[in-house]
């Protein structure tokens, strides 16, 4: 393919299309849409890999992400240091993840990271508190918020331990019909 | 993603390192190009994929309106792009195995009796009307049947035309069997396995938002249908659902399946009725009655595929079902009439058929006499006579019952597309600018009571693209252009339903997805499949082509010119072996073997999926005594 683009050398690009379920014109185009969220920022080469960091409220702005009530949860999920700022490889690494080329199992992997609001590798109840209230903007009382989740535990926790694992999330989450088909972000 | 690229980083310089090393003694430099093959093989399904990705149309516009309406909605325009590279497939061959080679390497119009219009039709040939309908001009063209000439082989290259028709014919069956049974087995291996209720509300948490929202009048409705959706969850939980007064349910129920059935029966029987009113037309002839008349048979079909379902609709609201076993009940009974209404349609087809077969014979004993007239008075009969000159488009024909099923077909695709282009136009599009432009004035508010703006039908418009596929899959035996109009309809349809969508519909409120999975439309694709291939195989196996028409005329069945190909084109031996293989002492064994296997298959997948349940039960059973431990 002609090699008339200058932001990346060509190692770096089939590095990304190894890395990711992007094709090598889908990567440019993701580079120019990271780009245009502050074109002050991010300089048109790439080749020497500069160290450059948008802020959150910058991506969490994108008309993709702008109407998710996860996307504070998504960037932190898949920035460096878990503070939702993101570099071009984070930034790459989340829409591959969220593509439709990416397989189940990885897909479930990430989902359970987001919804772990506490980052202790659980799923425990507040987490769930949090992901109904943010559902449903607070429309549901307390009383039916506490419901859902003990139902949600119930019905997914597996070892019993009052929390929900990885291997419980997946297990419950590789059988949902619309997890594909939702948990997906064209771009 | 530094992980990953270090990983990579690693992995690619220990391969460097070694990869001489693997190669050393005898096989060194076998080896290394090799190892070079695959590389360059690697980098070349890299740059394929990359290209085939490119290839993908109208990428962003259905990321426009996954964005508005979700990704229920715009799975169907996903569908309809799938269609649409499976018809550009089907039109590829045979554009380019049957019309192409023909109109090259074929005899030109007008030196045969089949490749000319008649000298009665001749004058109105080129008008736009008789164009419209198929017949003139076009009907005499690479666009129908009946213009084929039987040669077996054409032109300088020896282009075997009449076996290159069946095959295409065949093959195009054949592929899309093929690819439709593919993609089905791809969504099966991605589905969860089946129904299961165990996970209601992990479910509703954790799949309900839907990442591809991206609009936020959308976000709204989301929020309210997934808050809507938990409280009735936690009602249903909280208490066993009061049946308020089941008789009655019970006696609404059967009462609007009854109505149902009258429908369905009543439709069928209207296009019964209007089969045989045309056949009589045609028998008094056609330029006696108006537009109507004449295309009464394919108006009145779109219009009871235009009207039917809302009645269904109306009916169903006596029901008072769940809404998701409401939205089964209406695709079924839609289903239903489509399937009802294409039936009669080519059951009045076969009756035309017969028809023209009986006057094909009387056309025959009418041209034996007319040959004989025309040698008459000019020479002695028993010497032998130089062929006469006659215009080709003065030889009295025969009706060519394959063109007429062709152009019967071509015009019901025709006309049910303007009707479905019209009921948008009107019923989308009109609706929304008079809600539009009358709240101002109006007694009540236009946009929150009736009519409002529409929502977009998915089932119905799904079932409408499968059945429209159905009938090109019919006719494209006996019409190569079909699948030719079947591409451009696709393509304006794209482009008519994605601007209808995003100008004049709103999101749904209440979403609720037909199926558990997309293979519920791909079965009934299937099944419509096979169901096309019903007739058409039926009509190639039982009846005699026309004599003077198409590429298979002459012949007693039209599949006899595989067997002719065989004894010329093959050398001998192959022709015995295939006597030997086609002998039903082999074939009907083999169908056993088949079905039995088929059977052998059904039984362990059985026995897989009550192993699959006992499992759950066992889980089930553990967790609940650690819970009573505890």
């Amino acid at each position: 393919m002609g090699n008339k683009q200058t932001v990346f050398t060509p190692e770096q690009l089939d590095a990304y299309q190894d890395c990711t379920f992007f094709t090598r014109k889908e990567i440019l185009r993701l580079f120019y849409r990271y780009r245009d969220l502050a074109p002050q920022l991010v300089p048109l080469d790439y080749t020497d890999k500069p160290d450059v960091t948008l802020p959150y409220e910058l991506i969490g702005s994108m008309p993709e992400l702008k109407d998710n009530p996860f996307r504070q949860r998504i960037a932190e999920v898949f920035s460096e240091n878990g503070d939702g700022n993101m570099t071009l490889d984070d930034f790459l690494d989340m829409f591959s993840v969220l593509s439709e080329m990416a397989p189940r199992d990885l897909k479930a992997y990430y989902a359970f990271k987001i919804y772990d609001f506490n980052n202790d590798d659980y799923i425990c109840k507040s987490d769930l508190e949090k992901t109904v209230n943010k559902l449903t903007r607070n429309e549901l009382t307390p009383e039916e918020v506490s419901l859902v989740c003990e139902k949600v535990i119930y019905e997914a926790d597996v070892d019993n331990d009052g929390k929900l694992s990885l291997e419980d999330f997946q297990h419950m989450i590789i059988r949902a019909p619309d997890f594909l088909s939702t948990f997906h972000i064209r771009i | 993603m530094k992980k990953k690229l270090s990983v990579l980083k690693e992995a690619q310089l220990f391969v460097e390192k070694f990869e001489g090393a693997l190669g050393k003694g005898k096989g060194k430099k076998f080896y290394a190009y090799k190892v070079m093959m695959t590389k360059k093989w690697m980098k070349f399904q890299r740059d394929f994929e990359n290209f085939k990705t490119a290839c993908i149309p109208w990428e962003m516009k259905i990321k426009e309106i996954e964005s508005h309406f979700g990704s229920s909605v715009a799975s169907y325009f996903i569908f309809l792009r799938w269609m649409y590279g499976i018809n550009m497939i089907l039109f590829g061959l045979t554009f380019g195995l049957v019309m192409v080679p023909e109109a090259l390497m074929g005899k030109p119009y007008g030196s045969l009796p089949r490749k000319t219009v008649p000298r009665a039709e001749e004058a109105s040939a080129m008008n736009f009307a008789t164009l419209w309908d198929f017949s003139g001009f076009a009907q005499y063209s690479v666009l129908f049947y009946g213009y084929y000439n039987n040669q077996r082989t054409i032109g300088w290259l020896k282009f075997r035309m009449p076996l290159s028709y069946f095959l295409v014919g065949v093959g195009t069956i054949g592929y899309s069997f093929m690819i439709v049974i593919r993609t089905m087995a791809r969504n099966a291996n991605e589905d969860g396995g089946g129904d299961d209720t165990s996970f209601n509300f992990s479910w509703k948490m954790f799949t309900s938002w839907d990442y591809l929202i991206g609009n936020p009048e959308t976000a709204d409705n989301k929020f309210a249908s997934i808050t809507t959706s938990f409280k009735e969850a936690i009602v249903e939980e909280q208490e066993s659902r009061k049946e308020e007064n089941i008789h009655l349910t019970r006696f609404l129920r059967v009462l609007a399946n009854f109505l149902a059935l009258c429908t369905l029966a009543g439709s069928g029987y209207l296009i019964f009725f209007v089969v045989r009113r045309s056949q009589k037309f045609a028998l008094e002839g056609l330029e006696n009655y108006g537009w109507w008349e004449r295309n009464e048979v394919n108006m009145v079909m779109s219009l009871l595929g235009m009207f039917c379902p809302t009645l269904f609709d109306v009916i169903s609201s006596l029901e008072n079902y769940h809404p998701r076993i409401a939205l089964r009940w209406q695709l079924g009974r839609i289903f239903a009439l489509f399937l009802g209404n294409l039936y009669t349609f080519i059951i009045a087809l076969m009756d035309e058929i017969n028809l023209k077969l009986e006057e094909e014979k009387i056309v025959k004993y009418n041209m034996s006499i007319w040959e004989a007239n025309l040698y008459n008075g000019t020479i002695p009969e028993n010497s032998t006579a130089p062929p006469i000159q006659v215009d080709p488009a003065d030889v009295p024909r025969g009706p060519c019952w394959e063109t007429m099923v062709g152009q019967e077909f071509v015009r019901l695709t025709v006309s049910d597309t303007m009707t479905t282009y019209i009921t948008i136009l009107i019923g989308d599009f009109l609706r929304a600018v008079f809600v539009r432009f009358f709240n101002y004035c109006w007694c009540w508010d236009l946009e929150y009571g009736f009519p409002s703006y529409s929502e977009f039908d998915i089932s119905g418009n799904v079932l409408g693209l499968i059945f429209n596929q159905g009938m090109i899959w019919m006719g494209s035996f006996y019409a190569p252009c079909l699948p030719a109009i079947n591409v451009f309809r696709l393509h304006t349809s794209m482009y008519l339903q994605c601007w209808a969508v995003m100008c004049c519909n709103v999101p749904q409120e209440r979403v609720f997805k037909a199926s558990r999975s997309n293979n519920f439309y791909m079965a009934m694709l299937l099944f419509i499949l096979f169901l096309s291939t019903l007739p058409a195989v039926y009509t190639i196996v039982s009846i005699p082509p026309s004599f003077d028409c198409g590429p298979f005329s002459g012949k007693t069945r039209m599949f006899e010119v595989i067997s002719e190909t065989l004894e010329h084109d093959f050398p001998s031996w192959f022709g015995k072996v295939f006597g030997y293989a086609s002998n039903p002492g082999l074939i009907l064994p083999f169908i056993l073997l088949m079905v039995l296997s088929i059977y052998y298959l059904n039984a362990t997948s059985k026995s897989y999926k009550e192993a699959n349940l006992e499992l759950k039960k066992k889980l089930q059973s553990v967790r609940n005594r650690e819970l009573l431990k505890k």
